[in-house]
């Protein structure tokens, strides 16, 4: 039993990577599903199209290797977190498309349910459309007959987990770090908290169980289902971030940056999220502050699909490379608000500093710039919480492709910027999980001899400009807030 | 029939200046000596172009480069950035198996230009150098890139007693096409060795090559022997996996 398979059901589509004990990556195989956009600031998935290409690419990685499920030694779970699903216990049919974790439906509920801290000491996390529990709310006002039928425990709440897990294996169970991103966990006895449940007004009978996130939950055919993480936090375990203070930043739809913290939850003053990082078995839970940014890869995927001036996410570069800087042009790609560190669900995209000079180079510049200056704003926010300067920034995802980005990064945060030699470290963190849960690998200094340094950008910019560039944002930043109004849809 | 249309042979021949030099920009009189045209025949030339989105300039009167009708044309035309976003998986995995820096290079005039490079995985320090330019002829990269396109004009640069000659390259590259990858054993640096496999489109182009390049004691059995065959399969397997991704192999 020579492999482990991770599945990753990410917001764009879905993927299956076989690794090999070293983390070598042995093959992968991917399916797109559908983006369902009902109206402006709407984002839904078939749930069940989902499941269908996971059962797809878990095939096709297989064959592509020539392996059979006696071949795998464990499947992981990793996937796109908040995304929520309601199905029927009794034929597994969803009751509703799934709510992405982007959809804002659920803003005049958020600010129905009071002030933006109300939760955060017992959830970790500020009032906002983002998390999972709202979205769940929103399902039983709005789905007709859906709450007598969760009263009646006719059917089950989940995130992708959760919903995979459960076709998969049977099991009704999710993990703590993705319970942790529903609003309804309490992080410090990581169960689900009776009077969260209660101020959100769900069912606590349609709650999975929360389980560790290396364990075996079940098997599907004979294979165990030994682990689920939310993907950043599976980046997290994938960059094996094991002790205090080591952290990393996934640039994919959007960017996370994660610091463990250690077994205590750390409360941020900055605009932080406090989150669960990961739990092995029965081992106490390690805990993280995450900044998390909305739109960074999806702003390139707007400029290709809907601008149209490039025909793959990967000709920004050779477009951004026509011209030497931005020309004075920021965006501000605040498509669903703001998200870390400002949490504004009223602010909007903003294009700010055109004049005649700018070109569609120069566009592309601000395109990619975006994604450098909202990852200093949440690596400000990380140093003012921790009160230690970061000192290398860990990178992953497939942005990391993107060469003019890693060096503009290094350049705006002043520090190294590092990508270590398997870009795909959430998958990578959810076969690692599932390997320890079956005694594939050892223990986690087996894991962190894996990690080696692929590449490594450092910063060349001088301060001045920097600065210049930086303030310059900040601007562009003000002028995205309060557009939205009350009769705005 | 009649022969070859000469307007069009000339518009060729300035998208390819313009292609070679990059980011770097040009004036019709630059481009009208570089081709030896009269420069209204350059502009005019141009001036289509432009028309046609093939070229544009920044400003009215100011330097061609060229246009983004060209990026959307066309299957020919493979994005050395793409390339890396593709190989991105594979070329990490080659890193780890052979223990050993990687890079992917295709062609650009006469040279191989470096589109990425993953450090050797012992976290020593090392710098990136993406961007670079390393000559085709005394490289495994170069040497599977010119074996199944253009053997570039000019003359050879001679970095050690071990470059070859023309004659013996001629030889080289004969060897290279029949076994599918390529070597160099101190041919650029003495003591250091490469291997590369050659990177194919969907239409079978070689489009690129992915390889590996460290020290003759790591790479070979010994200091005149070719690197050793489970390195090489490292390799093609890797540009068999990039190739795929491309949609170059059905397999």
């Amino acid at each position: 039993m020579g492999y482990i398979a991770a599945i990753d059901q990410g917001t764009t589509s879905s993927r299956c990577i076989v690794f090999d004990r070293s983390g070598g990556i042995v093959s992968v195989a991917q399916r797109e599903h559908r983006q369902i956009f009902p109206k402006p600031g709407l984002v839904e998935h078939d749930a069940t199209e989902i499941w269908t290409n996971v059962q797809a690419v878990v095939r096709d990685a297989l064959q592509q290797a020539s392996l059979t499920y006696a071949d795998i030694a464990a499947f992981g779970i990793t996937n796109q977190r908040e995304t929520t699903v309601v199905w029927d216990k009794a034929t597994g049919e969803p009751v509703h498309n799934a709510i992405v974790w982007q959809d804002t439906r659920t803003d005049a509920l958020i600010k129905q349910l009071g002030d933006q801290d109300r939760f955060r000491e017992r959830s970790g996390l500020p009032l906002a459309t983002y998390f999972s529990g709202p979205k769940l709310r929103w399902l039983l006002d709005n789905v007709e007959g859906l709450r007598a039928r969760a009263e009646r425990g006719e059917v089950l709440f989940g995130t992708m987990d959760t919903w995979l897990i459960w076709n998969l294996t049977g099991r009704h169970v999710t993990d703590v770090t993705n319970a942790s991103r529903t609003m309804l966990m309490n992080l410090e006895t990581l169960d689900w908290d009776p009077e969260l449940v209660a101020a959100m007004d769900v069912p606590r009978e349609m709650l999975p169980e929360i389980r560790s996130s290396s364990e075996v939950y079940g098997t599907h055919e004979g294979v165990p289902v030994a682990s689920a993480l939310g993907d950043q936090q599976a980046a997290l375990f994938g960059q094996t971030c094991f002790a205090p203070g080591e952290g990393k930043c996934t640039y994919g739809t959007g960017a996370f940056l994660l610091i463990n913290t250690g077994d205590k939850p750390v409360h941020s003053q900055n605009g932080l999220l406090t989150t669960v990082g990961y739990k092995i078995g029965d081992e106490p839970a390690a805990y993280a502050l995450e900044g998390a940014i909305a739109v960074t890869g999806a702003l390139v995927q707007w400029f290709r699909d809907k601008v149209g001036l490039i025909s793959s996410a990967a000709e920004i570069e050779t477009l951004a490379r026509t011209v030497d800087d931005n020309g004075g042009a920021y965006f501000v790609p605040a498509f669903s608000g703001l998200f870390a560190p400002h949490w504004r669900s009223d602010a909007r995209g903003v294009i700010a500093g055109l004049t005649g000079y700018i070109s569609r180079g120069h566009l592309a510049r601000a395109v990619l710039e975006a994604s450098a200056w909202q990852t200093k704003e949440v690596v400000d926010a990380m140093n003012a919480d921790s009160g230690v300067d970061l000192t290398t920034l860990r990178v992953d995802g497939g942005m990391t492709a993107n060469n003019l980005l890693m060096q503009f990064l290094a350049d705006v945060l002043d520090v190294p910027v590092v990508r270590p030699i398997v870009a795909e470290t959430t998958c990578l963190g959810a076969a690692y999980a599932a390997g320890l849960a079956v005694g594939y690998w050892p223990d986690t200094d087996a894991l962190k001899a894996n990690w080696h340094k692929a590449a490594e950008w450092e910063p060349s910019m001088e301060p001045a400009a920097r600065d210049k560039g930086y303030r310059k944002w900040k601007k562009a930043v003000e002028r995205t807030v309060g557009w939205m109004d009350e009769d705005d849809d | 029939m009649p022969g070859p249309i000469q307007s069009i042979q000339r518009a060729a021949e300035v998208l390819k200046l313009l292609a070679h030099g990059g980011a770097h920009q040009l004036s019709v009189g630059e481009i009208a000596r570089a081709l030896d045209l009269a420069k209204p025949t350059a502009h005019g030339i141009l001036r289509t172009l432009q028309e046609v989105g093939f070229v544009e300039q920044e400003v009215e009167g100011g330097k061609y480069r060229l246009g983004a009708a060209l990026f959307q044309i066309g299957t020919s035309y493979l994005d050395g950035n793409e390339l890396r976003a593709k190989a991105l998986n594979w070329s990490d995995t080659l890193a780890m198996r052979a223990r050993e820096a990687v890079r992917i290079g295709v062609m650009h005039g006469k040279h191989v230009l470096v589109v990425h490079h993953v450090f050797r995985p012992d976290n020593s320090r090392q710098t990136l150098d993406t961007g670079a330019l390393l000559p085709w002829h005394a490289t495994a990269l170069g040497k599977a890139l010119v074996a199944f396109g253009e053997w570039p004009d000019g003359d050879l640069q001679r970095f050690t007693r071990h470059t070859l000659n023309p004659d013996e390259l001629a030889v080289a590259m004969n060897e290279v096409r029949d076994r599918d990858w390529a070597y160099d054993l101190h041919e650029l640096v003495e003591g250091e060795a490469s291997v590369a496999a050659p990177i194919r489109d969907r239409r079978g182009v070689v489009v690129g090559a992915i390889g590996i390049s460290g020290p003759v004691e790591r790479l070979c059995d010994s200091p005149d022997q070719p690197p050793r065959l489970e390195l090489v399969s490292y390799v093609r397997e890797a540009a068999r996996s990039v190739s795929r991704e491309l949609g170059g192999l059905s397999w």
